[in-house]
């Protein structure tokens, strides 16, 4: 299963790293990443594979959102079907 | 990869403007389970919506924490009791069954204490429906229908006489809850089997032995993509309402599809509503204000109306194989806030929600009426609404509650999604002598297709 993890929040040094250091702790792995900065908002999209993970995907979604408060970010982490499904005929 | 400006707009829908699945309803056939002996019977019953919903509620919950969409209820519809219980008389210790078999699935609701008698009432039928104000006095989740009318067979006018009273009789019997017992009944004509939604749901006789139907949701994704074009002409409206209702459906068809698979269950229906809360930017009715209504109820709401329930069908149909249930804008009282709101103004009243039901989907629903309407009154506001539903070929439904000890402007307040609603008036001259006529109206001509 692939999921998108959206961060979007001020922009601050390290924002991409923190995040994909995450990645790597839980073994999901990286698959594209866009991210831009508007005047001083960061929005940064992540497409992973989350099928290897080494802790259920419930936990990382919490994982992901505690990263977000301690970091003042909103991150969102869910599966690649709903924006398929949304936004593609 | 999938643009971001999508990813974005997603998000917020969910985030900001209320977008969720409002119900993953699981109807159970119930037909195997009828048995002469009660005690027999309801331990059928109890085994098999246990066995068939044990894993709905988690299987929710998992979808809900993968997909990143919120799924408001689990719920679980029924064989309509009233065959179920023939057998055995009385049908009170079904009712009970259901509540139990309901606490222990974990769901809130459960549809389908219910009776089809538009044409009459079959063995139990009239049996079930003297019990439903006991039923739902006693019982916490079992919600109860009853379908009186339909285009094929006309009204039956016996059938509405008795309910004016069950519904008072319901409203009585729970008047320390704010006569909570009355919403958990509806009154319908041309009643859908297949709907997610309750207090109507029920699973129809026609209906596999067991599925899923999905019940979306999305009123504030509704407005907040039109409050985006104010000067945009009403056809360009149409076309942003049927772009955002394929949105919205899509997410339903796809949630159907995973709750399908993950429990082994055949997929149903996705039912096209929208359904509004009481939370704000929840609300139907902001929606029509948002078209340029200073308040819903003024003239030019049913035309409003109509192109909002006609643009969700036609962008939802496109997104969904399977579309059924009720399918259109609901346009309950007390569970939108800017219908609250309008009917507190006095800005709507009765007509002009009955006028409206003409063009939406369902009827007249959770509208508090003074305690003291009389039976007969309650009877006549069911045999109106049934008479749009049959003449138009649609489902009509009638979801009053008689605010007992309570007048006009004084308000009943449940709280949650039920939410909350001021007593409305209601035309006092009597119908009482064409209610006691009895009998049936006669199917008009549109039920002759053949």
């Amino acid at each position: 299963m692939r999921a998108v993890i959206t961060v979007v929040g001020r922009d601050t040094v390290g924002i991409l790293a923190k995040v994909s250091a995450l990645c790597v702790d839980f073994q999901a792995n990286i698959i594209d990443v866009t991210q831009t900065v508007l005047e001083d908002l960061f929005a940064m999209i992540m497409l992973v594979d989350v099928s290897g993970m080494s802790l259920p995907f419930a936990q990382f979604k919490e994982r992901m959102a505690s990263l977000g408060q301690e970091q003042n970010l909103s991150i969102h982490v869910m599966h690649e079907d709903l924006f398929n499904s949304m936004h593609r005929i | 990869m999938i643009e971001t400006k999508d990813i974005l707009e997603t998000i917020r829908m969910i985030q900001d403007e209320n977008l969720d699945i409002r119900t993953i309803t699981m109807g159970i056939s119930l037909l195997d389970c009828i048995d002469p002996d009660t005690e027999q019977a309801c331990r059928k019953v109890y085994d098999k919506i246990t066995r068939c919903a044990q894993r709905l509620v988690q299987t929710g919950e998992d979808i809900e924490t993968e997909y990143g969409i919120p799924i408001i209820n689990k719920r679980i519809s029924v064989t309509p009791m009233a065959m179920v219980s023939a057998a055995c008389g009385d049908p009170l210790p079904f009712a009970r069954t259901m509540d139990r078999a309901a606490e222990a699935c974990g769901v809130n609701l459960i549809g389908g204490y219910s009776a089809l008698v538009q044409k009459g009432f079959s063995a139990g039928d009239e049996a079930l429906i003297r019990s439903i104000p006991e039923a739902l006095a006693q019982t916490e989740r079992v919600c109860s229908s009853v379908n009186v009318g339909s285009t094929k067979a006309g009204i039956n006018l016996d059938a509405c006489r008795l309910m004016g009273a069950i519904v008072k009789e319901a409203a009585e019997r729970t008047a320390d809850q704010s006569c909570f017992g009355a919403a958990k009944l509806v009154i319908f004509c041309n009643a859908p089997e297949d709907n997610p939604f309750m207090a109507g749901a029920f699973h129809g006789v026609g209906e596999p032995d067991c599925i899923i139907n999905v019940g979306v949701s999305g009123p504030g994704v509704v407005r907040a993509a039109v409050s985006k074009y104010p000067d945009a002409s009403i056809d360009q409206i149409a076309d942003i309402i049927k772009k955002t209702a394929f949105k919205i459906t899509r997410m339903g068809q796809l949630v159907g599809t995973a709750a399908s698979q993950r429990l082994g269950v055949p997929f149903g229906i996705v039912d096209l509503s929208l359904a509004p809360t009481p939370a704000v930017g929840d609300s139907v009715a902001h929606i029509l204000e948002e078209i340029g209504l200073a308040q819903c109820g003024a003239c030019g709401t049913t035309a409003a109306l109509a192109l909002l329930n006609d643009a969700v069908k036609k962008g939802g149909v496109m997104a969904s194989s399977r579309i059924g249930g009720l399918s259109g804008a609901f346009i309950p009282v007390s569970e939108d806030a800017g219908m609250i709101d309008a009917a507190r103004a006095g800005s709507i009243t009765i007509e002009k929600l009955e006028a409206m039901t003409a063009v939406c989907s369902v009827g007249l629903d959770m509208i508090c009426i003074p305690g003291d309407v009389t039976p007969e009154t309650i009877a006549a506001i069911i045999a109106d609404e049934a008479a749009i539903g049959m003449v138009n070929s649609k489902t009509t439904a009638v979801r009053v509650i008689p605010a007992i000890g309570k007048q006009v402007g004084e308000m009943l307040d449940w709280g949650g999604l039920f939410g909350s609603a001021p007593v409305m008036p209601v035309n006092r001259n009597s119908p009482a002598a064409f209610i006691r006529r009895g009998g049936q109206i006669p199917a008009p001509l549109q039920s002759l297709k053949n």
